[in-house]
């Protein structure tokens, strides 16, 4: 009884703090039973979502001798960091992480600024294509990378260069080739982000530039930029990881092994190291590390830079 | 849906008052700021046209040739052959369109909702939710191509975790997940909504964190109870995470390559159409013609969310 008179009394209650007290009561009442359940849910959801990295873990810190006598699955011999030298060794991980590193800074350093001058003419200033041309840089990103995959081969082989600048004569099997269809495919992504964000941007402080006699570049590089800053590095976090994750563009490009970056590489060690899965599973964790430092480090600009560009849908 | 159509109202009171011109117009462009701007727009927009528009277009014109690849001059049109070739005589393709409607169908159906529960779960004031967050996160993070990698050691025939779970390793029931052509399909379906679970959970955390708390209390006050406020009150409120999660879900299935390639090149059970582009372009049977017939295929295909999407994200604007 009292109870339904309590509850008459909060739909009669306009106040919007007291509701939310009131709601609060009944959360709490609501609670234990309910989240038991949750607990057990995602408990074991967790576990499952852990068990393909915890076995790549575990298999890469056992010597192979050890796996061949108490077989993989079992907990017997001895744990060590030896697969992980001898895989770095082996395979050749140092040159495959330069190799990375020669691949993603330009392309983001790259993305950035060409994505946010873009951005800037498209949404700070008025001008007939705008719109039209957002959405063409929108669209190019959401293309399956296939698509362009043979024509971009081609006009990448067919480019001469002297030898002095490329050892294969063309653009083909150099590090720029994929740099710059990482970024041709990332400017789509980065511009229409950043776009969105200088929209909110309130439109006085361009104004007030203005009156002060500030040319277009100013408004740009010491104004809306500088007011950018969370946006980019978001996008900067977000565009280091997907550029070091990239698969595909090194894989239809560059021919020698040696200039593979890290990502693309991987696939070779299936090769070297055949059916040595512990080394495998060394080199597998190896190329996990730079994620996870960026893991650890920068979660949360990663995430706001996946949901950056969700929010405005 | 409906916001596109847009009520009657909103424009006429909202829109007209509260609304000074969004973009300013900027009256005074001397004439080194539009040099300025020329090339601000010029640059991007020229890699974007050379780099992405023109190879498409280029796609489209080589899927009507024979090529090798060699000379410009070898190039010779054939008209429709390629296609005719791959919707009749190409082995592959029938398999790999299966397989993609397969991948989205997995995907929307358990990937996608697998990670709005999630969501949902953690969006709640439950303890330790910032932990279960960060574990669900962690394949987001790694490549397509290394989760190739980790789940084959999980896969494999005789070392592999799951056929010890199992009790089969070892002996003749063991199967190879990977190598099957009767499962591997599934057994990379799995290993692709890992990663794409933990996408879509994050996107909804970010979703739910911007529904105004009130229409919850508001529909409890109602009466409703947990699922009701959900399905009727928060899960409309979202409408744009929505959208893009039923884009990215179309999206990544059509793009999906990394990894089927990393474990058979996109052979053996696991065609898609991707792959069979990729495996007509490189490698020794080089068929320009047909891999862009594929591209093409994939590209009209996938012309279909992303006009959806514009649609959605721009179609507001452009009434302007």
């Amino acid at each position: 009884m009292s109870g339904l008179t309590s509850a008459s009394q909060q739909s009669a209650s306009p106040v919007s703090g007291r509701r939310r007290k009131v709601d609060g009561v009944v959360r709490q009442g609501g609670r234990p039973a309910r989240h038991y359940g949750t607990h057990i849910f995602l408990t074991v959801m967790a576990v499952v979502w852990l068990i393909p990295l915890a076995w790549a873990l575990f298999t890469a810190l056992r010597p192979k001798a050890d796996t061949d006598k108490y077989g993989y699955f079992s907990l017997g011999g001895a744990f060590n960091f030896g697969n992980f030298i001898q895989a770095w060794n082996q395979g050749g991980f140092p040159k495959y992480f330069v190799n990375s590193l020669i691949i993603t800074i330009p392309t983001v350093l790259l993305t950035l600024f060409f994505a946010s001058m873009m951005a800037f003419a498209v949404s700070r200033v008025n001008w007939k294509f705008n719109i039209t041309l957002l959405i063409m840089f929108t669209a190019g990103n959401l293309l399956p990378p296939q698509v362009l995959a043979a024509p971009l081969f081609e006009m990448f082989k067919h480019l001469t260069l002297p030898y002095w600048f490329s050892d294969s004569g063309t653009l083909l099997n150099t590090y720029i080739s994929v740099i710059a269809a990482n970024t041709a495919f990332q400017i789509g992504f980065c511009t229409f982000v950043l776009s969105n964000y200088m929209k909110a941007l309130s439109a006085d402080l361009t104004e007030a530039a203005l009156v002060d006699g500030a040319g277009i570049w100013r408004q740009y590089a010491s104004i809306v930029l500088p007011l950018c800053r969370p946006a980019l590095a978001a996008l900067a976090t977000l565009e280091v990881i997907f550029i070091y994750n990239d698969y595909f563009w090194p894989l239809l490009f560059i021919q020698s092994g040696d200039r593979l970056p890290v990502t693309t590489a991987i696939n070779n060690l299936q090769g070297v190291f055949l059916s040595n899965y512990n080394l495998l599973a060394a080199g597998a964790t190896i190329t996990v590390i730079p994620t996870l430092i960026v893991y650890l480090l920068l979660q949360r600009q990663f995430v706001a830079g996946l949901t950056l560009g969700a929010s405005k849908g | 849906m409906s916001s596109t159509t847009g009520s009657p109202i909103a424009p006429v009171t909202s829109a007209a008052i509260a609304k000074p011109p969004r973009f300013r117009r900027v009256r005074r462009l001397s004439r080194r700021d539009k040099v300025v701007l020329s090339f601000m727009v010029g640059i991007p927009t020229l890699i974007q046209l050379v780099l992405v528009w023109i190879p498409t277009l280029l796609s489209i014109g080589l899927s009507f040739v024979r090529w090798n690849g060699l000379e410009l001059s070898d190039i010779k049109p054939v008209g429709v052959d390629n296609y005719s070739y791959v919707f009749q005589d190409y082995p592959p393709f029938w398999p790999a369109v299966q397989h993609n409607i397969l991948w989205l169908l997995f995907l929307g159906i358990i990937g996608t909702p697998l990670g709005l529960l999630l969501a949902v779960l953690l969006d709640q004031q439950i303890r330790g939710s910032k932990i279960y967050q960060s574990i669900f996160f962690i394949p987001v993070m790694l490549s397509l191509a290394l989760i190739g990698i980790i789940w084959q050691l999980f896969y494999q025939k005789d070392n592999g975790l799951l056929n010890f779970l199992l009790g089969t390793s070892g002996t003749p029931a063991a199967v190879d997940w990977f190598g099957d052509s009767r499962v591997n399909i599934w057994a990379a379906l799995v290993a692709a909504t890992w990663r794409h679970s933990g996408y879509v959970m994050i996107l909804y955390l970010a979703g739910l964190k911007g529904v105004d708390p009130s229409l919850k209390e508001a529909a409890a006050l109602d009466g409703a109870n947990g699922s009701q406020t959900f399905f009727r009150v928060v899960f409309p409120a979202m409408g744009p995470v929505n959208i893009v999660i039923v884009v990215i879900t179309i999206i990544e299935s059509l793009r999906a390559f990394d990894v089927v390639y990393v474990i058979n090149r996109g052979l053996n059970g696991l065609e898609l159409i991707s792959a069979l582009v990729i495996q007509n372009l490189i490698g020794e049977g080089q068929v320009i013609g047909v891999g862009s017939a594929l591209a093409v295929i994939l590209l009209v295909v996938s012309l279909v969310p992303i006009t959806f999407y514009l649609s959605r994200v721009f179609g507001k604007e452009k009434a302007k």
